[in-house]
């Protein structure tokens, strides 16, 4: 397996080998389907659809349903225009959703349709039905990665969508309501995101929440447009709440920023609360712009989560990681590691932004400052470090089984997408219960390791 | 959006065990109330396109389907790209071609091993299946052109790899930009020393994954087929094309026809390498699975090199058995036609216990199947081994031969998204073309009932007024699983979950649902098997709970310290009291 991949490592400055990020517009996609009623459309040739609808399908084991313009070659020659008229037209006949999500894709921005021109044609001929909203977001897939094509999806329903009544900040404050932008996260975490702010009291709009719409129940019927999502109301009233918690530079930040822009709504920028440390910001940061207390029984869980990092602590300590994955998701991992006492040693992502490694390398600079922290790079360079210098653990989402099987290093599942096991789909990676969660499934990884291999003498009953 | 509703208990879920065939069944609906409730939501234009892709069977007249025609946007399809066909279907199994995606990032990443065609290469070779290589490309390279930097990355896959060949595969922006791939190919094969090809297989270049398919059979045939003459010496030597060891399928159509004294040269494209696709024009033979997808290279062959086709299915037991005899029919051989039907015997006196304690279970059962190009139509042959019957069928990106057969070859009109696809001239080898019957030999063997260049298509197959559909929409598939209310639906990883959101199993007929085989005797014990845990589970009766099933049912109390155990139910048992809301539901 991978045996084209050895230690020795030759300069690449071309050819990307196993990426670790895919194109903009499956990230559009996902953000689009926290929306309520929304259909996304993908404006471009009707492969980049069906591609992003059965991957999403793969890691969330649900019905994923989007549009297409399904461009051929005259639609490339001469415009989308007609397409994007006639999909519109048929999507709010046939399906009939709230709103409609149009993404581009590489096709489409390469030959320069221009979507604010078409939705505004399509509004004029009376394609798009009274009360019916059509939002866009520009995703060209040769910028950016998927992470960044989220965040210009949750960008865009701000700039669509959100506005300022003109409270004063004394109206606001007696409000007292937040926004929660929660990132590229999956439906459990902004379950349990929910679950936390509710538990606390605070008044919020989660924005996208793809809770409700990607996790649904079985019970014999299936509803194009579920329950889930946030609405259009909501979001454009998270123009008037008194400020935002925006998770995650690279996916929730822009939003944030168009929201104070637009609206003049600040914003409190934080990791995403994964692990003890960026929950207790979470939490923290809720506590005082939501103007609650934190009540005795989370404050319960953050004990119970704490009592077994110090039970533990010696599975955990000094331990060496590799971690890849989308920015925000390593970023408050590594955080997380950190707080366990482990090394992560490789520190990756393939997406791009220097603030991934100015951030890892601060929350690294005591513990592991000699590490390899690198953006825009691929599992197959991972893999090549790996080989040069072993780590006691992999954790990235399901392609890095390859390395873990190749290499016999215990392998945890962790972000998107998880397409081999179905935890994420349930249970959360955020707050405390979602560190207890990760922290059961590394130590787990590394117990049984050790009893499958160790020498009888050393198989003990008790850990 | 109105919805028919779905009894709560559904009708699927047999009581136990269903022994007598033929089970009463309540009358199929008219099929053209079908189609009309189905077409009745589409404004005008689409409804008329729609129409021509859904038409009412007759299997003596096979009605004129629109196939192989664009999808109308905002219709939500089944269908990918070009790129997809091309990449994914028949490129893609080839493990030892190092294969390089120009373009942005996202295309290569989805094709990265998420079609299951299993491969085992030997010792020490790379199995590039395994590995994602693209060209990663930027907005520089969308302005300034990528052709620089997919000279440097195949320069640079060349000295980390050191691979036998190379493919480049396009992408939707590469042929918006102008970049020329195939001179880029040709220069670095001069300057590698190995070979380098690139296919012109951008996304938007047809009206599905069928244009990829074309473009990829071309590539093949220009590229690859005829570079070595080593003869495969067997006896009995032919390729199957079209077959894709999707969790292993032509590896128990290998094995089987091995038992009988026949090798195969190569599969197009299942656990194949470079180097058997070189020498594949040596066989004697190419048996063709999958039309839809390969029909190119089989007439191609046989105009160049002279090797006849005919068309197989080795899905199923009696479409297996039909196959075998079909094959050994050609190679006239009296020795190999005894060994077949021994091998027959062998396989059936272990299939057929399976079949018939599986049949009892599923006989009579409705399924609908609605995917590939040749799919749809093989698995039929599996469904009714088992008694089940089918409602509806049609191909995601089949065109009309498939369905109506290849004699309507002539009657079909090139539209300007076919005539897209460059159609190669072939003539007869100098050297190499060698029919490998004489004309004599042929006429006797039509004669004999074997046909050649052959493919009768779906409808001749499926009974009166079943629903044949193309390119079928989510909107007819929620119509026709409410009215049909089918056992089972044959579809794809889209489709899967708002079925079986809706109460029905879904079984994946691209990746199996990370199962099978389901190919040959062997696969077909698999896929009864399978099919009747689907069918037959007891899951979909868990959908109603209890409370809403029957809201009055009493749990009675014991006293477990008096009666020693739950034995005898208390004086008093707990019902809802009276006045209480009645429940929701």
């Amino acid at each position: 397996m991978l045996d084209g991949t050895t230690a020795t490592i030759k300069p690449r400055e071309a050819l990307r080998i196993n990426p670790a990020k895919t194109c903009q517009p499956i990230g559009a996609m996902y953000a689009a389907l926290g929306l309520h009623g929304c259909m996304p459309h993908s404006h471009g040739s009707q492969g980049c659809c069906a591609y992003h609808r059965s991957h999403l399908t793969r890691h969330f084991k649900e019905p994923v349903v989007a549009t297409s313009s399904s461009f051929t070659e005259g639609a490339s020659v001469f415009g989308g225009l007609a397409n994007m008229t006639q999909a519109l037209n048929n999507i709010f006949t046939i399906y009939n959703p709230e709103v409609v999500a149009v993404h581009t894709t590489c096709l489409s921005e390469v030959i320069g349709d221009d979507i604010p021109m078409m939705i505004k044609k399509a509004t004029e001929e009376g394609i798009i039905p009274n009360g019916k909203v059509v939002i866009h977001a520009n995703t060209p897939s040769f910028v950016g990665s998927h992470v960044t094509g989220f965040a210009n999806m949750v960008t865009a329903m701000v700039k669509y969508l959100s506005e300022s009544t003109g409270l004063t900040q004394t109206q606001k404050e007696a409000n007292r309501r937040l926004n929660i932008i929660p990132g590229f996260i999956d439906p459990s975490d902004m379950r349990e995101l929910k679950r936390i702010a509710e538990g606390m009291g605070v008044g919020f709009i989660l924005f996208p929440d793809t809770s409700g719409v990607l996790d649904l129940p079985q019970d014999g019927h299936y509803r194009m447009f579920p329950g889930g999502g946030a609405t259009v109301e909501q979001i454009k009233a998270a123009g008037d709440s008194l400020a935002t918690l925006a998770l995650g530079h690279f996916t929730s930040r822009p939003a944030a920023e168009e929201l104070d822009e637009k609206c003049g709504v600040p914003a409190a920028l934080l990791d995403l609360p994964i692990g003890l440390t960026n929950t207790d910001r979470f939490i923290h940061a809720l506590r005082n712009y939501g103007g609650v207390d934190v009540p005795a029984t989370l404050g319960e869980e953050r004990g119970r989560l704490l009592d077994a990092m110090s039970d533990l602590h010696q599975y955990f300590h000094g331990k060496r990681v590799a971690v890849s994955g989308d920015p925000d998701h390593v970023i408050a991992l590594t955080q997380f590691l950190v707080d366990l006492d482990m090394q992560p040693a490789f520190v990756i992502t393939g997406s791009m932004g220097n603030h991934f490694e100015t951030r890892i390398r601060e929350i690294l600079a005591e513990q592991v400052p000699d590490a390899v922290v690198e953006q825009n790079t691929d599992l197959f360079a991972l893999h090549q470090w790996i080989k040069n210098k072993p780590v006691d653990v992999i954790i990235g989402n399901t392609y890095s089984k390859y390395i873990s099987r190749v290499e016999n290093i215990p392998f945890v599942r962790f972000g998107f997408p998880t397409l081999d096991r179905m935890g994420h789909r349930y249970f959360p990676s955020v707050g405390y219960m979602g560190a207890l969660r990760l922290m059961e499934k590394i130590n787990d990884a590394l117990l049984d390791k050790h009893e499958r291999e160790c020498a009888d003498e050393y198989f003990e009953l008790v850990h | 959006m109105t919805r028919l509703r779905i009894p709560a208990t559904p009708t699927h879920v047999p009581p136990a065990m269903e022994t007598e065939p033929n089970v009463a069944l309540a009358p199929l609906p008219d099929p053209e109330a079908v189609r009309a409730e189905m077409l009745k939501i589409y404004p005008a234009k689409t409804g008329k396109k729609r129409g021509k892709q859904i038409v009412v069977n007759d299997p003596d007249h096979p009605p004129e389907i629109g196939a192989n025609t664009r999808t109308v946007p905002g219709i939500i399809t089944q269908r990918g790209c070009t790129y997809a066909g091309c990449r994914g279907v028949v490129m893609g199994p080839i493990y030892d071609l190092l294969q390089i995606t120009h373009g942005p990032v996202g295309c290569g990443y989805y094709a990265w091993m998420t079609r299951r065609n299993y491969a085992r290469p030997p010792q020490g070779q790379v199995n590039y299946m395994q590995y994602c290589m693209n060209t990663d490309m930027q907005e520089d390279q969308i302005i300034f052109g990528g052709e620089k930097k997919l000279r440097q990355a195949i320069k640079e896959a060349y000295e980390i790899f050191k691979p036998k060949a190379i493919a480049v595969l396009a992408t939707c922006p590469v042929g918006l930009i102008g970049d020329d791939i195939h001179a880029v190919a040709r220069q670095m094969k001069e300057e590698l020393g190995i070979n380098v090809m690139a296919f012109s297989c951008e996304g938007y270049k047809g009206v599905s994954q069928s244009a990829g398919h074309h473009i990829a059979n071309n590539g093949v045939f220009k590229h690859m087929i005829g570079l070595d003459d080593t003869p495969d010496q067997a006896e009995f030597a032919m390729n199957i094309l079209g077959e894709y060891n999707i969790g292993g399928d032509a590896w128990e159509m290998d094995t089987l026809l091995r038992k009988c004294g026949i090798h195969v040269t190569a599969t197009l494209s299942g656990d194949v390498s470079y180097d058997q696709i070189k020498r594949c024009h040596t066989a004697q033979l190419n048996a063709v699975m999958c039309h839809r997808s390969i029909n190119y290279i089989a007439e191609m062959m046989e105009k160049k090199f002279g090797i006849p086709w005919i068309k197989i299915n080795f899905l199923g037991a009696e479409a297996t058995k039909k196959s075998l005899r079909r094959i050994a029919q050609f190679f006239e051989s009296k020795k190999l036609s005894d060994r077949v039907e021994e091998v027959i015997a062998q396989e059936m006196l272990a299939l057929e216990p399976v079949r018939q304690e599986i049949k009892a279970r599923c006989q009579g059962k409705r399924v609908a199947l609605f995917v590939g190009g040749s799919r749809a139509h093989h698995y039929q042959d599996l469904f009714q081994d088992i008694g089940m019957e089918i409602v509806s069928a049609g191909y995601e990106f089949a065109h009309r031969d498939d369905y109506e057969g290849r004699a309507v070859l002539p009657r079909i009109k090139v539209d300007a998204d076919s005539r897209n696809i460059e159609e190669l001239q072939v003539e007869p080898d100098e050297t190499r073309y060698q029919p490998r019957k004489t004309p004599e030999q042929v006429e006797a063997l039509r004669a004999g009932g074997l046909t050649f260049a052959e493919y009768e298509g779906m409808m001749k197959e499926m009974k009166k007024t079943t629903l044949v559909i193309d390119d079928i929409s989510h909107h007819e598939m929620e119509k026709l699983i409410e009215i049909y209310q089918p056992a089972l639906i044959g579809s794809g990883i889209k489709d899967k979950f708002v079925i079986e959101k809706m109460g029905v199993p879904c079984k994946q007929l691209h990746s199996y649902d990370y199962a099978g085989p389901y190919a040959a005797f062997t696969g077909a014990a698999n896929f009864y098997r399978e099919v009747d845990r689907m069918v037959n589970t007891k899951i979909w009766k868990h959908t109603t709970p209890p409370w809403v099933r029957d809201p009055q049912a009493a749990v009675p109390l014991v006293h477990p310290s008096r009666s020693g155990g739950a034995k005898k139910p208390a004086a008093s048992t707990w019902r809802k009291p009276a006045g209480d809301p009645p429940d929701a539901v």
